[in-house]
């Protein structure tokens, strides 16, 4: 065993953060919650990609850098630390990329990874539809083989980061006699393509967070379908464990619980010993969540694909980031509730966003419920019900 | 980075869990914890040869030259067994303790015997009172007396005391700030000792010191300055009651898991039940995040890096997750685990003791509140 970072990784660790302190200081961005996910900053993402940073684990002849995972999680751990504006990117870097670079034909990995690496497609991700939530395996969105193409009909809804996508991974029923886990594949879809429509949608804190996205007769050519024809069901499982392994679902408001801490210091509020019990359980379960996300990079690292370990670490983290949430709200008391604009408001209102945004992160990516039936069944092998 | 254990230590972990399974039965725990004396001579002698006694001493001692990280491991599994008897005492409280403060003429003095299985040690620190852990809570006064010292005054919860031949007597030299460690012959005349009836079957006893004399040269570290001394062995003993205490939980989970496979109701196993699967994942959780901040705090301890935010982080995860793994693994069991027929109950008694020793959640919360410049 050994819980040390080696003089290399303290070395990327300390340019990263170098890095986005200068972008704070010459006034880029300021740090912000969600940022991973609602932060639409292209040259931001442009000046990451010239570092290198995006695609850091892909193979160096699609334009990666071959770097370990650890190197990767330092890499965005830092970015949620600073709550960097890195929605463009992310998506492509943390998971598109990858099922591409799994399942893809020759073709499709020469034409995106290189683009994803250098900052220059983002991709939405077209699973859930208005019927089917955790239950992917419903899904009805068609698509009809015709010549070289195929037709997509149908609509996907919760589409983060969909006014801003140019590439859509859509998941979509190719074989409607197969059993439903059979006839499902997974299409890189151009968002320009006609035929293709969205609708924003507004969460609860106000921001347009998805969209509704609507296929009618949108031609895809053959060459954009991912791996093999009605496999996709299996390809979008592969993608949901890396979509869940990462450190975003532990410090996705980061920047709200270094802010609250900080506020009960100065404003000594720490001195009140339910305040500071409080405080300090956030920290137990910050350092004990971090350890789990750092078991999932270790699993990457082995070069196997995050199971059950990442279910358990976004199950247990999502948590712990309602649970910051609530706590801020707390030690904010009515301050807390009030919003961006107001006089009075504290932290730049950022308790009130994350308190609202926060009952979303155990929804997305897999419930909690669902994520808890996943170590069930596959780590501890308990008999489906 | 890595999290697993190296080779060897997997070799240590399946020889101690083979060994274990095979002479702690619960039978002999049970025996044990209705016994007097709490331990077992023979068994004793056994643990000395097979070289757990001395593991994470130096070989100039006659020890194993290994680290504290692999008697972490070690710990581990006497906590899956439910061990009795007066390892973590001699090991972890005295041995330890001697080994990190002690002159080189102590430590001469001292460990060859303690890692022969010849002696045993323990801690003398907590008193009648609340604030267990702070260094104003020790009362008991150790009086200069012709350049030697003479201690009285009770101490209360110190383990196997009754079957000690040494003592790490926590005192007071000084009315203010004033703490000292002393090497006190258990034995000696002026000790009285008291068993104590536990929860958990194990040995913590009241020591009453009534003008027991002590040479100077028994001083363990630096006269009146021991404080600092003092809360690295809390430290170190936390992080050893950790150890135990994911041994236990790992186990008790394992046996639940288990159960929910086995047991059927309503035609089917109660494993189905997605009630029964969920409080499982989350058992599943518990423990494997107990773990990792386990060792975490051993390895920094291992490593001897400063690590008392790691320690706070690894008890009060620990003992808070313990709670909630034994509250699951008893609604699962239904009545069956409320008898002392089914072995659960061994564990829940130890888990609760272990919880509470060397700080708890609370006490750990307050620790760590201080780190973070509150
Ligand atoms: C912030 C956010 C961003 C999102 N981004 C995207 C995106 O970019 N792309 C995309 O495709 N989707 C996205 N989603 C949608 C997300 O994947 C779904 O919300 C999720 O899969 C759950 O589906 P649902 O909301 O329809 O809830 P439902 O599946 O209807 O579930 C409702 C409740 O029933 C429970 N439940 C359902 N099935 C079971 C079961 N078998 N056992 C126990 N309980 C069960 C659930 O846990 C939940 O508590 C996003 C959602 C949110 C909140």
């Amino acid at each position: 065993m050994d819980f040390s970072f080696t003089e290399e990784q303290n070395r990327f660790r300390k340019e990263v953060r170098g890095f986005l302190e200068e972008e704070i200081k010459r006034g880029y961005w300021e740090p912000t919650c969600d940022a991973w996910v609602q932060g639409f900053d292209p040259g931001f993402t442009e000046r990451v990609a010239k570092r290198g940073w995006i695609g850091l684990t892909w193979p160096k002849e699609y334009g990666g850098q071959d770097r370990s995972h650890i190197d990767r999680l330092i890499l965005t751990e830092e970015m949620l630390r600073y709550g960097a504006p890195a929605a463009c990117h992310w998506f492509g870097d943390r998971q598109v990329g990858g099922a591409i670079l799994s399942f893809g034909s020759e073709e499709l990995k020469n034409e995106f990874l290189p683009r994803i690496v250098k900052g220059e497609a983002y991709f939405g991700l077209g699973m859930s539809e208005p019927g089917t939530g955790s239950d992917l395996a419903s899904l009805q969105t068609r698509a009809v083989e015709d010549g070289d193409y195929y037709v997509i009909n149908g609509q996907k809804t919760w589409t983060s980061c969909a006014s801003f996508s140019e590439y859509f991974d859509v998941y979509v029923r190719t074989d409607p006699e197969a059993p439903r886990h059979r006839g499902i594949s997974e299409f890189i879809v151009d968002a320009k393509s006609p035929g293709v429509s969205r609708i924003p949608m507004i969460d609860i804190t106000g921001t347009e967070a998805w969209n509704d996205v609507f296929f009618d007769n949108v031609r895809v050519h053959k060459r954009y379908l991912v791996g093999e024809k009605n496999r996709g069901f299996y390809q979008v499982l592969h993608q949901l464990d890396y979509e869940r392994s990462g450190m975003e679902r532990l410090m996705g408001n980061y920047p709200l619980f270094d802010a609250i801490m900080q506020f009960a210091k100065e404003n000594e509020l720490s001195k009140d010993p339910v305040i500071r019990s409080k405080l300090a359980q956030l920290q137990i379960e910050f350092e004990v969540g971090r350890l789990l996300v750092y078991r999932v990079a270790l699993v990457m690292e082995e070069g196997r694909a995050p199971n059950w370990e990442s279910a358990m670490s976004k199950a247990y983290s999502t948590e712990f980031e309602k649970h910051v949430a609530g706590v801020a709200m707390e030690v904010l008391g009515p301050y807390g509730q009030l919003k961006v604009g107001s006089k009075y408001i504290r932290l730049r209102g950022m308790a009130l966003h994350s308190y609202l945004g926060s009952k979303g992160y155990s929804l997305q990516a897999g419930t909690t419920e669902i994520l808890k039936n996943i170590l069930a069944t596959r780590r501890l092998g308990l008999p489906s019900s | 980075m890595k999290l697993a254990l190296t080779e060897e230590q997997e070799m240590l972990r399946e020889t101690a869990r083979d060994f274990l399974a095979d002479k702690c039965s619960k039978q002999f725990v049970k025996r044990m914890e209705e016994s007097e004396v709490g331990y077992s001579r023979e068994f004793w002698q056994d643990m000395a040869e097979l070289g757990w006694i001395g593991l994470a001493f130096p070989g100039e001692y006659g020890g194993g030259d290994m680290s504290f990280l692999d008697l972490a491991v070690l710990l581990e599994e006497m906590g899956r067994a439910c061990l009795p008897g007066p390892f973590f005492s001699t090991v972890v409280l005295g041995g330890i303790s001697i080994l990190d403060i002690g002159s080189e003429q102590q430590k001469q003095q001292y460990l060859p015997s303690l890692i022969r299985g010849e002696k045993i040690f323990t801690l003398a620190l907590t008193e009648p009172g609340h604030d267990n852990y702070d260094a104003s809570s020790v009362t008991v006064k150790a009086a200069r007396d012709d350049g030697n010292y003479t201690i009285s005054g009770t101490k209360l919860f110190v383990p196997d005391a009754h079957i000690a031949d040494d003592l790490l007597c926590v005192a007071r030299t000084k009315p203010k700030g004033g703490i000292t460690i002393f090497l006190v012959d258990a034995k000696g005349p002026g000790i009285k000792y008291t068993v104590l009836k536990t929860m958990a079957g194990d040995k913590l006893c009241e020591v009453v010191f009534d003008q027991v004399p002590v040479p100077r040269a028994n001083i363990l570290g630096r006269l009146s300055q021991g404080w600092s001394t003092v809360q690295k062995i809390i430290e170190r003993a936390a992080v050893g009651k950790c150890c135990e205490l994911i041994g236990n939980i790992q186990r008790v989970f394992e046996m639940t898991v288990d159960y929910a496979k086995e047991r059927k109701q309503f035609d089917r196993p109660i494993g189905s039940f997605q009630v029964i699967q969920h409080y499982c994942a989350d058992m599943a959780t518990d423990v494997d995040a107990a773990r990792f901040s386990t060792y975490q705090a051993a390895w920094m301890l291992s490593e001897g890096l400063p690590c008392t935010k790691e320690v706070a982080v690894a008890k009060a995860w620990v003992g808070e997750a313990s709670k909630r793994v034994f509250a699951l693994a008893h609604q699962i069991h239904g009545a069956i685990g409320v008898t002392i027929e089914h072995d659960l109950h061994y564990y829940t008694r130890r888990a609760k003791a272990a919880e509470l020793s060397f700080g708890d959640a609370d006490f750990y919360r307050e620790v760590l509140a201080k780190e973070m410049g509150f």
